[in-house]
């Protein structure tokens, strides 16, 4: 693999192996994530992109597993890896920032005793009183203000936008290389969230920080991404940069996305929805798994898979419209 | 500028602090019987304390020319066949069952905790044989249990040693099942998986992580577990397998007051209203802390 890619997502299958049959939420998705980038991955509700990330941190669990495919993190193969191994990591050269904040810190412990575990259980320092200090100064890069008060508080204490700050330093605490967020704004208002996106985007510029992140809302994806996937049904439809995508938009599903974001002064009268709703993972047919909702679906649609193609430089489409187009 | 406004914000944000000083004010208004029952229970340890400064006599003492006396100043609830005080008695009385009230239940928590973790958390086989011996447990009488165990090891042990062993064993199992169905939920709770995520093994997220969120269903289960065995002790006494005379216990002295009941019924009385008291002293208490820490009933 070259020496820039953090992350090299390759042929990806993850599974719930549920009593109804199985459920191929994610379906054979390659991902690339440069050193120092930040990479977008949208798509609606369900479509997998939630399940792509846990795969990476093993976060999966029962009835929930990767099949096969690869993820390479640096040089180390995260399938396969023993739990105690990937656990090494986590935390450590890659963490992830979860879409609840006020779920996901202990309501029982400190904020400062669980930004502090991450550090102790790295061995990132001896003693407390020193990663006491650690954690106050990412409490100040971060954000939170009066940190030596903040340090004892309990998370209901809290409001959404500081607990999302103390995940962020939970999470940032250890200088990842990797910070893969799901949703951490969704939870938000938008003033908040525009503070949460400028402090992850500063990240990334001062240290090379990669991240991944996840969310369905186009407007912070073309605000801080460079690289944009879009995923569908457990796969990646379309791929490419944030200017290809949204200036370019070669897939139907893309251009329908795109299309109901609402315009402020647009004319309009009502807003614009993709007809149809995710078909059921349980049952997926032969053909595109869009091809239901799709206004230009073909015969062979519904038939065959398209597969990936380029359709400019560095912006792939998984569509067959661009055959005949092109 | 911005940096003081931004702080003033933040200040407005962080919500009011729901603390122990305001629970235990809820406490108070909601259910005085609670408070008054701690009260009691506080009350009676200081007794069974403090027994050889209350009383000129000790806890076996026999004064054969004063036996079966009636309440008087010199011997506040009379004296017993062998002229033995009975209020003496029911000091030391409170020793064993404060004792037996409160370690048993202990054992058994520590017992239950470590198991239902362990049940709850790896699930699978480990669940499935943790849980069938509970059942097993669960469905045998449990007075009859600690009267087998009690009859096999008495011959090897104290009686006391006994009635905590048989009373802890017996107690385990109904801890165990509320630790697993509460670790089953917590299991999932996104705070696990962040926890998970950065890096956390698995023993530290069990104790650090799961096992505080359950503290205070296992309080409740504590306090109401204690006067379950009082009450056990108070049986196995009263059918002369538990302390064994001439130690003072109160299910003892019921026992051997039985057949002056009708003749002398203070004897029988006052053990049994000693009883009566601690163990609904802790029932309301246990009733009062489920109130308070159980976050489904306090919206009220």
């Amino acid at each position: 693999m070259s020496k820039e890619n953090v992350l090299e997502i390759r042929d990806l299958h993850s599974s719930f192996f549920t009593d109804s049959g199985v459920v191929r939420a994610v379906n054979g998705v390659d991902l690339v994530i440069p050193q120092g980038k930040i990479i977008g991955l949208v798509g609606e509700s369900g479509c997998g992109k939630s399940m792509t990330a846990k795969s990476v941190m093993g976060l999966l669990r029962y009835p929930g597993r990767i099949e096969s495919g690869s993820i390479r993190f640096m040089d180390k193969e995260l399938v396969g890896l023993p739990d105690k191994e990937l656990r090494k990591l986590c935390g450590n050269e890659m963490s992830m920032i979860f879409q609840e904040p006020m779920t996901s810190l202990n309501p029982v412990l400190r904020v400062g005793r669980q930004v502090e575990e991450a550090i102790l259980v790295h061995g990132k320092a001896e003693k407390r009183a020193e990663a006491k200090k650690l954690v106050l100064d990412m409490f100040e890069h971060v954000g939170i203000p009066e940190g030596e008060k903040r340090y004892s508080c309990y998370p209901h204490e809290l409001s959404g936008g500081l607990r999302q700050r103390v995940m962020i330093a939970m999470a940032m605490v250890c200088r990842p290389r990797l910070l893969i967020a799901d949703e951490p704004t969704t939870a938000l208002d938008v003033t908040i969230e525009a503070q949460i996106l400028q402090l992850m985007q500063k990240e990334c510029r001062e240290s090379g920080m990669s991240i991944l992140l996840i969310t369905h809302n186009l407007g912070v994806v073309a605000e801080i991404c460079d690289f944009v996937y879009v995923m569908y049904a457990g796969r990646i439809v379309e791929s490419g940069s944030v200017c290809e995508i949204f200036d370019h938009p070669a897939h139907p599903y893309t251009r329908g996305l795109l299309h109901s974001m609402p315009v402020i002064g647009g004319d309009q009268e009502y807003l614009y929805a993709i007809p149809g709703a995710v078909p059921n993972l349980l049952r997926l047919g032969a053909g595109c798994a869009f091809c239901g909702r799709c206004e230009k679906a073909q015969d062979r649609c519904r038939e065959e898979m398209p597969e990936l193609k380029a359709v400019g430089e560095d912006h792939f489409s998984r569509c067959f419209l661009h055959e005949t187009e092109g | 500028m911005m940096a003081t406004e931004a702080n003033v914000n933040i200040n407005a944000e962080i919500g009011e602090k729901d603390g122990v000083k305001a629970k235990l004010r809820r406490l108070c208004r909601q259910n005085p019987l609670a408070v008054i029952s701690a009260f009691v229970i506080v009350a009676v340890i200081i007794l069974a304390a403090c027994a050889p400064f209350l009383t000129p006599y000790r806890e076996a003492q026999q004064d054969l020319l004063a036996r079966l006396q009636k309440p008087s100043s010199a011997h506040i609830f009379g004296t017993d066949e062998l002229g033995r005080d009975v209020f003496t008695r029911i000091l030391y009385g409170a020793r064993v069952s404060l004792v037996i009230g409160i370690i048993p239940p202990a054992i058994s928590l520590v017992i239950g905790i470590v198991l239902g973790l362990a049940a709850g958390f790896f699930g699978g086989k480990v669940d499935y044989v943790i849980m069938r011996l509970a059942d097993i447990m669960l469905s045998f009488p449990s007075l009859l249990l600690t009267m087998v165990l009690m009859y096999t090891m008495g011959r090897y042990a104290n009686s006391i040693v006994c009635i905590f062993a048989a009373l802890a064993l017996a107690g385990w199992a109904s801890v165990a099942r509320v630790v697993r169905s509460q670790t089953l939920s917590l299991k999932e709770a996104d705070y696990v998986e962040a926890a998970r995520s950065i890096g956390v093994g698995k023993w530290k997220i069990m104790f650090r992580h799961i096992l505080p969120n359950c503290i205070p269903s296992l309080i409740v289960l504590y306090t109401l577990n204690v006067p379950s065995c009082i009450l056990s002790e108070s049986t196995l006494s009263f059918l002369g397998i538990g302390v064994q005379p001439p130690a003072a216990s109160w299910g003892l002295m019921v026992n051997q007051s039985k057949q002056f009941l009708f003749s002398m019924p203070w004897l029988a009385l006052a053990p049994s209203v000693a009883i009566m008291i601690i163990v609904l002293a802790f029932n309301f208490l246990g009733d009062g802390l489920r109130d308070v820490l159980d976050p489904y009933l306090q919206t009220r």
